[in-house]
């Protein structure tokens, strides 16, 4: 068994928490419980039909403001998989929270209304999970009761849809016909889409092949924590704890420190408390090095075979995040994986129209919820890679050092 | 290369202890709040993992509300001197004096929302910066929406509207001075993949989670321990029955099912087949409101 995330891109009138609410509950993942409450709310509605819409409502602040305002994780699991939904709003001004949702997910759900084909929701929602790298796209055609089920309805959109996704450059989408209100292909394939030959939406989810989507050739191990018990008998102790984002490491690897450069070797690596001669991603161990170089956290332990980039100037794809706009020249913290350094927005470059993809080649700031491209210089160097090699080690966010929140997510390029 | 994958249970273990490495990497007093529950257990269990054979970068911390059961009193101080760890007690009893609190009233009374005054006062009497938890997203709709590390201000207060977006594994745990951090890093385990990594790494827990025979009140189809902090009247329904726990909380909120199982195997199957949500079936101070987790996490809870 092994873990699935994905996140649902679309709005309310998709059906998106509709296909949420029956994921769950035709897996049986709801309890009676909480369906209870639901039916106590549904009780007005004249079809007597429970509103699966209602299992993915949120806190009463949202309630009462009508709207949702943040990505909400579900969970469900089947005996193949255990699956973690990031659901995310889909409304434009909600760009910053779809990043959010997208940055920690394996697969994307985008949802086209049958009635209405590919549209600038669409398009927004595909550019986001192309620009966060999203591993595998499924496009589920929803609301087929509503066309009568038409295979001809069907394959105009499969056929609009692949000129975006071929103009994006996504990778891996699946086409599924389906209707999240009456249940078909989401659990049990449809007997009125006799014409849809393929998996059913839960069996997608439950057989996509997952394997390489974690990468084991790019060896990074970001060190978080230095462990020194510092007492008589473990006087020499000195591990170094991180988890091994990529790639494996074994015992006598030759490793470079970075960003000093430093070079040592492997002499030991822990799994829980327990010594074994290799590690690999995403496990977290402590490694242990032969010599006694200077290590602290922030550094990167990386095999001499295979450096990262070493750079103090990076140009990023950049999601802004806060209510206050970003000007060049602004400074601010960027935290990739446990490094944080000062840094300066040098020049933002232009900005991206999410929806049509053109490029705005003069903007003088940033505001939220906007894609930009900037160029960013740190004050120290920073070991990376980039977002679309290694996801892992190519994604920085930047935090406001006045407030200390998190204003961007960059994906560098 | 199928040799290196990791089951599921694996891969919610290193993220939980790399969560964990984080609060020791970014902060300088944090703590762990332990209650003797299985999810704090489970966190503790972590902790070891993630930290021998050094010490623990912080202290653990009990609020007792004072009306909890003696089981996981007698398992949390063993626990804490078998792993040679500082266990921190501060009692609600102590707050209700000092600041001359309300108790209180009613049948189930519960002291749970006191708690939250003696959490903020030892927060701040050990100025702690960061304090780790056992919450799930997938106990609560309120905690479905709270971030792994999620910031409070110096009343202890969860703003829904002003989380910080947390990307990839990035975790931000930059504060100013006075406010503090709520660490999440079991957030995405569900309470059956608690009960199968228990099994699995054979860790012990407090003997009210299996089988036992207990007097309990019938109470609105739930099973409330008798004890001097529930106020009994004529009309209770009284018996004798097999009951576990399913969580762990004070003795007046919490209520035990019905069960057979002695065994971690038979729990497991029980909670495969079960059809109310943990939250739902044993936790009687959920169910004042719809909203009642989100108005106590607004006024400093967890």
């Amino acid at each position: 068994m092994d873990i699935l995330r994905f996140i649902t891109a679309g709005s309310v009138d998709d059906g998106k928490s509709t296909l949420i609410g029956r994921l769950l509950y035709d897996s049986k993942s709801i309890m009676i419980d909480h369906l209870e409450a639901i039916e106590r709310q549904t009780k007005n509605r004249d079809d007597g039909e429970i509103d699966l819409a209602l299992l993915t409502d949120g806190l009463r602040a949202e309630r009462e403001q009508g709207i949702t305002i943040d990505v909400a994780y579900k969970y469900f699991s089947t005996p193949k998989r255990k699956f973690i939904i990031a659901d995310a709003p889909g409304h434009i001004q909600y760009t910053r929270n779809m990043v959010t949702g997208a940055s920690n997910s394996e697969l994307i759900i985008i949802l086209v209304d049958a009635r209405h084909g590919v549209i600038e929701q669409t398009r927004r929602h595909s550019i986001i999970a192309s620009l966060l790298n999203i591993p595998h796209v499924v496009v589920a055609v929803n609301k087929m009761d509503l066309v009568e089920y038409s295979e001809e309805v069907y394959n105009n959109i499969l056929k609009d849809y692949d000129s975006l996704a071929g103009q994006l450059g996504l990778k891996n989408v699946t086409y599924i016909p389906i209707s999240a209100l009456n249940g078909d292909n989401i659990v049990d394939a449809s007997q009125l889409l006799p014409w849809y030959k393929g998996d059913t939406l839960l069996n997608y989810l439950e057989n996509v092949s997952l394997a390489d989507d974690i990468n084991l050739t790019n060896a990074r191990f970001p060190v978080q924590y230095v462990i020194r018990p510092q007492t008589e008998q473990l006087h020499d102790y000195r591990g170094y704890a991180g988890k091994v984002i990529s790639g494996i490491y074994k015992v006598g690897d030759a490793v470079t420190i970075l960003p000093s450069g430093e070079s040592s070797r492997i002499s030991m690596i822990e799994l829980g408390g327990k010594k074994v001669k290799e590690a690999f991603a995403p496990q977290s161990v402590v490694i242990h090095l032969r010599h006694d170089v200077d290590v602290s956290r922030g550094d990167v332990i990386v095999k001499d075979e295979d450096i990262p980039l070493i750079e103090q100037q990076i140009e990023v794809l950049l999601c802004w995040m806060d209510n206050k706009p970003l000007i060049a020249g602004n400074k601010y913290l960027l935290q990739i994986n446990s490094s944080r350094v000062r840094c300066v927005v040098k020049t933002i470059d232009y900005k991206l129209n999410v929806n049509t993809l053109e490029k705005d080649l003069s903007p003088d700031k940033a505001g939220l919820n906007d894609i930009i491209r900037a160029t960013i210089k740190t004050a120290q160097p920073i070991a990376y890679d980039s977002y679309q090699k290694l996801r892992v080690n190519g994604g920085a966010i930047l935090i406001d050092e006045t407030s200390n929140v998190t204003v961007g997510a960059c994906m560098i390029q | 290369m199928s040799d290196y994958k990791l089951d599921y249970l694996d891969q919610l273990e290193s993220e939980s202890i790399h969560i964990m490495r984080e609060v020791a990497g970014q902060f300088e007093r944090p703590a762990l709040l332990f209650s003797g529950g299985k999810d704090s257990i489970v966190l503790v269990h972590l902790a070891l993992k993630a930290f021998r054979p050094g010490k623990f970068p912080f202290p653990l911390v009990h609020i007792d509300t004072g009306h909890n059961f003696k089981e996981a009193l007698e398992y949390r101080d063993n626990l804490a001197e078998e792993i040679g760890e500082r266990l921190i007690v501060r009692n609600v009893e102590d707050t209700i004096k000092l600041k001359h609190l309300a108790e209180p009233k009613g049948k189930f009374a519960s002291r749970n929302a006191l708690q939250t005054y003696t959490l903020l006062d030892t927060i701040e009497e050990f100025k702690f910066d960061a304090c780790i938890g056992g919450a799930r997203r997938d106990e609560e709709k309120a905690r479905a929406k709270e971030r792994i590390f999620s910031v409070r201000d110096e009343f202890g207060q969860w703003n829904p509207k002003l989380q910080r977006p947390e990307l990839w594994s990035i975790y931000n745990g930059k504060i100013d001075k006075g406010e503090n951090v709520r660490v999440f890093p079991i957030s995405n385990w569900t309470e059956l993949d608690i009960w199968n990594y228990i099994k699995r790494e054979n860790i012990k827990l407090p003997s009210i989670y299996f089988a036992h025979k207990r007097e309990v009140i019938e109470h609105e189809g739930q099973f409330v321990a008798m004890s001097k902090f529930v106020l009994i009247e004529p009309t209770d329904k009284i018996s004798v029955r097999k009951v576990r726990y399913r969580t762990v909380g004070d003795m007046t909120c919490t209520a035990a099912v019905e069960s057979n199982a002695t065994k971690i195997d038979d729990i497991i199957n029980e909670i495969i087949a079960t059809k109310t949500s943990e939250r739902g079936e044993t936790r009687i101070d959920d169910q004042v409101s719809e909203a009642a987790m989100e108005d106590r996490k607004k006024n400093g809870y967890f």
